[in-house]
């Protein structure tokens, strides 16, 4: 009997394998059985009603997409109101996602989120944070610190904390947020980008600049969890460019406990079926019987070419 | 249960189908034909599937390209799609051959909403645009409705779908820029005479921000109801990314809808 449960902090999930938040909205019902996610992560809410980025919101790039969405959100009344309810009917449970522009708006969000039907908060630090120029909360240490210490103050459900891989040294951002009191990591979101048409001169975007995702961010997202695993011990739900089960095992031999799919949802809608279809032949082919065995296993030490073995 | 949007509880899937030809026609046009199963099959006029291009020499797109449906063959089991080359995805559709598979994802979006107790429908077409009103014409002639098609094109020989719609029992003019007379102050006055002597209850249109502007200064002129199907650039196409918005005013307020999943099909009073 293989056994595909992961425990994330004191949430236990029947397989390791959700949408990315952003990548998954309701509709999807009616592509893919719901039941069989391990999680389903809702879209961003803020405190606000936005609508978002000016168009173009999207282009494509080798290997991926560049878009620019702006978290366009109906805010929490609506998302209490009418997505909560919605999801209840699924079996798995329900991650909200926020994010809001100081400390003290994370915290009254996460506060109004107190609600049966929310599982956990994943908190999406890459929002601009007023009070620090606007920059992103997750490039820096203490305002994820402080962001993250007020939401646990603010609600009793667990608190994933969800990066950026815009910064120079994550592992700083990743230990910030266990200070914080985090639950989970999640490693990352998009890393900024951007694209110019050469026959107008104009900027692909009309944000300018936008989140690179997809195939192309494997393997950079997979070095930043691989890094926080090192750096934390808490549990890391690896997100960035995960289109099949092996980039799936990837990142849980790279120290993940779970994984999120995003881009490739938009490509083919059900490759998180299909991962979850083929986790338990792979864990067979490899003598495994728990998926949490792979977590943190890659043996790192053993990447040298054996055939130089014989020039040493 | 609270509805949140439109949505339609039949299913949609991904689903890889093998293409029955892929005709060239006329200057930058192909005319595609899938079998596909019985849930791609029931897509209605308007709606629109994801096609999973194959990429040709430099092309490296990462994502699906929507398409509108140009007509379910229920007899044969097979779905068809008019296109034209416009990009990396549409180039790589062209290399497609019969016996070469094509994976789909639909059906997807709110297709056209047709009213049966009217009597006279106006198909208003710009270029490929009329590929996605045609299946519009098969199901109002079924429904005993008359169906004039304005097909609008650079040049006559270049219009779409024109002997297609003849055969489903259309009436069809073709209207062109080389001789001026697709430009709209031409347009207008042939159309409000179509009104005014026939009797019009609807007008649909597709492929062009002049004739989207013409129907709703006939909307708001003579109350004839309108609808429009909008093209956007896509990543998902099914209501999860929000990068297909565009504005639309409602009730004097500008908001902004999601082209695959409030549309692509909207009400000609609201797009902008």
């Amino acid at each position: 009997m293989i056994d595909l449960t992961v425990r994330i902090g004191s949430l236990i999930l029947e397989n390791p394998v959700m949408p990315g938040s952003g990548t998954f909205a309701e509709g999807m019902e009616r592509v893919i059985d719901v039941d069989r996610l391990g999680a389903i992560v809702a879209k961003t809410i803020t405190p606000d009603i936005r609508h978002g980025n000016p168009q173009p919101r999207l282009t494509e790039v080798v290997g991926g997409m560049l878009s620019s969405i702006g978290i366009p959100s109906k805010g929490p009344d609506y998302f209490c109101a009418e997505t909560v309810p919605f999801y209840a009917r699924f079996k798995p449970p329900l991650i909200a996602s926020i994010s809001a522009s100081s400390v003290e708006a994370f915290g009254k969000l996460a506060a109004r989120l107190n609600t049966p039907g929310i599982a956990a908060i994943e908190v999406n630090l890459s929002c601009p944070n007023l009070e620090v120029n606007g920059r992103a909360f997750a490039m820096f240490p203490e305002a994820t610190r402080d962001a993250i210490r007020h939401i646990k103050e603010s609600t009793d459900r667990p608190v994933w904390a969800k990066l950026t891989p815009n910064v120079g040294d994550i592992t700083e951002i990743a230990v910030a947020a266990h200070e914080g009191g985090a639950d989970a990591l999640v490693v990352a979101n998009a890393l900024l980008g951007m694209a110019i048409d050469v026959t107008t001169f104009r900027p692909k975007l009309g944000n300018v600049m936008g989140g690179v995702t997809g195939a192309a961010m494997k393997p950079v997202i997979l070095r930043m969890v691989y890094q926080c695993a090192q750096a934390v011990p808490l549990p890391i739900i690896g997100c960035g460019g995960i289109s099949s089960i092996n980039d799936a095992v990837e990142y849980m031999l790279a120290g993940a406990t779970a994984v999120q799919v995003g881009t490739a949802n938009f490509i083919h809608p059900t490759t998180m079926i299909d991962i979850i279809d083929a986790l338990p032949e792979f864990l067979r082919r490899h003598g495994l019987t728990r998926v949490t065995d792979l977590i943190g296993t890659m043996r790192a030490n053993e990447a040298a070419d054996p055939s130089w073995a014989a020039v040493g | 249960m609270s509805t949140l949007s439109p949505i339609q509880p039949r299913p949609i899937r991904a689903e890889v189908c093998r293409v029955v030809f892929n005709t060239p026609l006329h200057g930058p046009y192909r005319h595609l034909a899938v079998t596909a199963s019985a849930t791609a099959l029931a897509a209605m006029p308007g709606q629109f599937f994801q096609l999973l291009c194959p990429g040709q020499g430099q092309d490296r797109h990462t994502l699906r390209r929507p398409m509108s449906v140009y007509r379910v063959d229920h007899a044969r089991g097979q779905l068809e799609f008019l296109f034209k080359i416009v990009g990396a995805g549409t180039r790589g559709l062209s290399g497609l051959a019969a016996g070469d598979e094509l994976d789909i994802f639909g059906p997807l979006g709110q297709g056209f909403r047709l009213n049966m107790q009217w009597r006279h429908i106006v198909l208003l077409g710009r270029g490929a645009g009329m590929a996605t009103l045609a299946p519009l014409a098969e199901t109002a002639i079924a429904r005993g409705m008359k169906v004039t098609a304005i097909l609008s094109a650079a040049r006559p020989e270049l219009a779409v779908a024109a002997d297609h719609l003849r055969a489903a029992g259309a009436e069809v003019r073709i209207v062109n820029d080389a001789d001026g007379s697709a430009a709209p102050e031409w347009l207008e006055p042939v159309l409000r005479q179509i009104v005014t002597e026939q009797g019009v209850n609807f007008i649909a249109t597709c492929g062009s921000g002049r004739l989207l502007r013409l129907v709703r200064r006939l909307h708001q002129e003579f109350g004839i109801d309108g609808q429009v199907a909008l093209e956007q650039p896509m990543a998902c196409g099914i209501g999860s990314c929000f990068c297909c918005v565009r504005p639309f005013v409602v009730d004097g307020q500008t908001i902004f809808k999601r082209v695959c999943q409030e549309g692509p099909v909207f009400a000609i009073q609201e797009a902008a």
